[in-house]
């Protein structure tokens, strides 16, 4: 089964880890990046540009209107994800738990749907 | 024979060759992928050669020595001397796809390690196509597989049958990676899952030469049965833009009239004599189907007593829900609501969409349109498959219109 990490982060998240934080939370991250694909259960991930670089598309009376973010009231915002494919349930919450943002605001692990299906 | 099944027909008894006569199986299995990739580069455009296989064993032998060569020199000067003076078409032997089947399904390897090994080393399969058929990256795929290499390799297998005490219980482990693959070819539907129903070919292909190799193995005639009258149902079992189509609903004139053949005559051979398994019982559930020429004329109390005799051999959650719907079929929806609710504490089908999904089937059969309905949305929300999420919504929207 294949399950997506939802990583959010708040505004001035980043800004408050030290070079030195940052470097030891990066070199944590390429760890477990590299077990995973060592193990075959990583499928792939990015990171996401700051908040600032957003926009926001809304067709009206078939218009496109683009607006700039971010949100003056934004709080919590998707940073990255990754899709990994893991055995179990129990397996992908495991890898999930190892990544630093779970000590912070928390991964969001979602199960991906697939199109193949049984007969009901 | 097509380039591609003179490849994939020669892998095997290549690989084997190959690990019979320098060992290392990992080296020789990467070997021999290179000569099959190599061979459907060339092929095309210079013919298939004479001896296919004598072909690509020249070529693995090859680049084993030069992998040899520039890995480890020194210590294999003598050994690269020797593979070059010795490079000759491979003997065939039948055992040898046998071994190899054993040792892809290892019991060191999780299930999919166990899957994308076989297909590789006995399938000849080029990673790229297993990469395609499960939808992740090549590396992704190449990486479980050198992982299971060095899982086989840190278990200490040699290349050879398993020791007879194990033999059974691995042939079992075979067995179910051939029904897995099976199984994750059948279940695409549409689109860009085109691609993986060749794994339902490719676990026909290899369950036959499991049969072939293994002639009075019931489970194996079984197996091969079960797949045949379940793919026989493939034209009919999705519609054209990929929604699902239930077995009570299908058009039976586009059922594949030849395999229904071959598997009902696999089943009646391998019931007669045999030992009776789980695989031989659910073949026989599958030819019951297959031979009612409607949905209404099904012999439902001969599958409910096959129910039986398959709960008896070990019961699963599972066979209890298909079981529910047998009874429920023969003594009413009552009956199977009630054998249903036995599952209701089963903590392996507490998340699982099956449970609301059949309870579903037999609410609306006994006219709760209500409880239905909420039964359907509860399995809609749980699956993880977007053509059974299209169907059970379809369903429970069904209801809601027909009640009004």
């Amino acid at each position: 089964m294949k399950y997506m990490l939802l990583i959010y982060h708040n505004p001035g998240f980043l800004e408050s880890f030290s070079e030195d934080e940052m470097n030891a939370v990066m070199q944590e991250v390429g760890e477990i990046m590299g077990e995973l694909e060592a193990s075959g259960e990583w499928v792939g991930g990015e990171a996401l540009a700051d908040m600032s670089q957003t926009k926001v598309v809304r067709v009206h009376d078939g218009a496109p209107a683009v607006t700039d973010g971010p949100f003056v009231e934004a709080k919590e915002h998707l940073a990255g994800y990754c899709i990994i494919e893991a055995e179990t349930p129990e397996r992908a919450l495991e890898i999930a738990a190892r990544w630093p943002d779970a000590r912070w605001n928390g991964i969001e692990l979602r199960p991906i749907m697939d199109t193949s299906g049984t007969e009901m | 024979v097509t380039i591609e099944e003179a490849l994939k027909g020669a892998a095997p008894q290549v690989l084997g060759a190959l690990c019979r006569r320098y060992g290392r199986f990992d080296a020789c299995e990467d070997a021999v992928q290179e000569a099959l990739i190599a061979a459907a580069a060339q092929w095309p455009a210079d013919g298939v050669p004479e001896n296919p296989p004598g072909w690509l064993f020249t070529v693995a032998a090859r680049r084993l020595a030069d992998r040899w060569r520039s890995e480890e020199a020194r210590r294999n000067r003598e050994r690269t001397a020797a593979l070059a003076a010795r490079d000759e078409p491979a003997a065939p032997d039948a055992d040898d796809t046998l071994t190899l089947l054993f040792m892809c399904c290892h019991p060191a390897l999780s299930a999919p390690s166990q899957i994308a090994l076989t297909l590789r080393a006995v399938g000849g399969l080029t990673t790229a196509e297993i990469a395609g058929a499960f939808l992740v990256p090549e590396a992704t795929m190449a990486q479980r597989i050198s992982r299971a290499k060095q899982s086989i390799k840190a278990a200490g297998a040699e290349f050879g049958l398993p020791p007879e005490p194990e033999r059974n219980e691995r042939l079992r482990a075979v067995l179910h990676v051939l029904y897995l693959i099976f199984n994750e070819g059948y279940t695409a539907t549409s689109g860009p899952d085109l691609q993986r129903a060749d794994l339902t070919r490719e676990a026909i292909r290899l369950t036959r030469e499991l049969r072939r190799l293994l002639p009075g193995d019931g489970e194996v005639a079984g197996l091969l049965a079960l797949m045949l009258l379940t793919d026989a149902r493939r034209p009919a079992r999705t519609r054209p833009d990929g929604g699902l189509v239930p077995l009570a609903e299908q058009d039976r004139s586009l059922w594949d009239a030849g395999a229904i053949r071959e598997g009902v005559e696999l089943v009646e051979q391998t019931l007669a004599g045999a030992r009776l398994g789980p695989y031989q019982l659910q073949a026989a559930i599958a030819a019951v189907h297959a031979e009612a020429p409607r949905a209404e004329e099904t012999d439902w109390p001969q599958i409910l007593a096959l129910y039986g005799l398959l709960e008896r051999l070990g019961a699963n959650p599972m066979v209890t829900l298909n079981h529910a719907v047998a009874l429920a079929m023969v003594h009413g929806p009552e009956a199977g609501l009630e054998l249903l609710a036995t599952l209701d504490g089963d903590e392996r089908m507490a998340r699982h969409h099956r449970l609301p999904a059949v309870r579903a089937h037999l609410l609306e059969m006994a006219g709760d349109v209500e409880p239905a309905r909420a039964a359907y949305r509860e399995a809609a929300r749980r699956t993880t498959s977007l053509p059974e999420q299209r169907y059970l919504e379809a369903r429970a929207a069904r209801l809601a219109t027909s009640s009004r």
